[in-house]
């Protein structure tokens, strides 16, 4: 499972056709949009739209399940801990209180505390779909270009691409290593004591590190000796050209992060829609 | 003289491999310590190591991507706050770097004291100010919640660098050649 994670395979559809940087723009803007607004209309509109989304990048569901998973406990736990937390935050955002019932004198269930809640989670949760669907249909190369092509310095991006280049050979590294001590008889269980682990983690990771820096050394010089980061630009083999399509999707981001705004500041005065008054 | 924010070929590779690393570990490679929920990252000490040898920037943007990475492969998209907080906490660390030379072999006690007070101030400013502050900001968390989860995660990362971090530098200190240490023969 550890090496499929930046597994990328091509499709033919809208979504995957999209350049790398259009979807950026895209998940930059709408991402935005829903941290800003805590008005729950606005945001169940995105979270449709980010399903449709979906549907039309053909994403299995099988390629996602560990992330879902994984999803769903945060979004509950963060749920259960921002009532045990703080159960009258609601009430302070909205300023009434609409009392449902009560579990005991500082648990009280409020219609501002109820709201406050989902609104959050349905904000995380519609965010969820666009982070997967630019992570699973963007060519990991051409993510690089087009962090480049939205303005950041193409020496930070080249430590991006690297990253994802070299996650793969890492992981499989990891993999032997841990084989290899493992089978000498290293329990990083929970069986162990405390010390014991920290001291097998440490025969794993130990190998690992210098072997990746020996490695920097090596694509260090390869590098240098290509003249790298002589110039000030450099274009990128795989950067693809807007076309019709991309230039749509830009302006269908924007628009959504414009309503966000104008929602907040000047329909509802404040980034929290209030249903009591 | 070691420039503190130089960016050299070596910088921007430590930082893509370095990020690769973290990530891995980020996400499989954490130590249980026998408190539920509690885990020792040992990214953490790969980032504080890294920022040690590396500088600020490659520290910072080491943990800032594999975070950000880690994160996304993990729940789909990004916990934004934390992954700046553990940006910073690298950077605050990396400033030792103008301070050692581990890669002459040298690492007194002296050094691994110097890394540590770093490496702490770097941890509360990051989980203790700017988590919770962001978290705040951008995402309208209640007050309470998130310092508490601030300090429940300032915790063991620090524990997490001074145990892994110093023994790292030190292990590294040891496959270094000193300078000076071949003499010539009469």
């Amino acid at each position: 499972m550890k090496d499929k994670i930046f597994d990328y395979v091509e499709k033919d559809n809208v979504i995957y056709n999209l350049s790398g940087l259009s979807k950026l723009i895209c998940f930059i803007c709408m991402t935005s949009a829903v941290m800003y607004s805590y008005d729950i209309r606005f945001v169940v509109c995105v979270m449709v739209i980010s399903l449709g989304f979906f549907r039309l990048a053909e994403i299995k569901l099988s390629q996602i399940k560990m992330m879902l998973i994984y999803v769903l406990i945060f979004l509950g736990m963060n749920f259960v801990l921002t009532f045990l937390f703080n159960p009258t935050y609601g009430t302070e955002i909205y300023g009434t209180t609409h009392e449902l019932f009560r579990i005991n004198s500082r648990f009280i269930v409020t219609a501002e505390q109820l709201v406050y809640q989902i609104t959050k989670t349905s904000k995380y949760a519609s965010v969820v779909p666009l982070g997967m669907i630019f992570l699973l249909t963007t060519n990991p190369s051409e993510f690089a270009a087009s962090l480049n092509r939205v303005g950041i310095s193409y020496k930070g991006t080249y430590a991006v691409s690297l990253t994802l280049r070299y996650f793969p050979d890492t992981a499989r590294d990891y993999n032997d290593i841990a084989l290899a001590q493992q089978s000498r008889g290293l329990d990083l269980s929970k069986k162990e004591k405390l010390g014991t682990r920290i001291k097998n983690v440490i025969n794993i990771c130990v190998p690992l590190i210098f072997g990746t820096l020996d490695r920097i050394e090596m694509i260090t010089n390869a590098m240098d000796l290509r003249g790298f980061g002589k110039h000030k630009k450099r274009t990128w083999y795989v950067a693809k050209t807007l076309k019709r399509n991309d230039y749509i999707a830009i302006a269908f981001s924007v628009v959504i992060l414009a309503a966000a705004l104008v929602l907040g500041m000047a329909v509802n005065g404040s980034r929290f829609w209030n249903p009591f008054v | 003289m070691k420039k503190m924010f130089a960016i050299s070929t070596k910088t921007i590779v430590a930082t893509g491999l370095g990020a690769a690393l973290f990530t891995l570990l980020f996400m499989f490679v954490k130590v249980p310590t026998g408190v539920p929920e509690v885990s020792l990252q040992t990214a953490y000490a790969v980032g504080g190591f890294f920022a040690a040898l590396f500088g600020p920037i490659a520290g910072g943007l080491i943990a800032f991507i594999g975070h950000l990475l880690s994160d996304a492969v993990q729940y789909g998209s990004p916990w934004m706050s934390w992954v700046i907080a553990s940006g910073v906490a690298c950077f605050i660390t990396g400033l030792c770097h103008v301070k050692l030379n581990v890669e002459e072999g040298i690492f007194t006690v002296k050094d691994a004291v110097i890394y540590n007070v770093f490496q702490i101030i770097g941890n509360v400013v990051a989980w203790i100010i700017v988590a919770p502050v962001l978290d705040i900001v951008i995402y309208a968390e209640p007050k309470e919640l998130v310092f508490t989860q601030g300090v429940a995660a300032c915790i063991p990362n620090a524990i997490t660098m001074a145990i892994f971090g110093t023994l790292l530098l030190f292990i590294y200190s040891k496959t270094r050649a000193k300078k000076g240490s071949l003499t010539q023969e009469d």
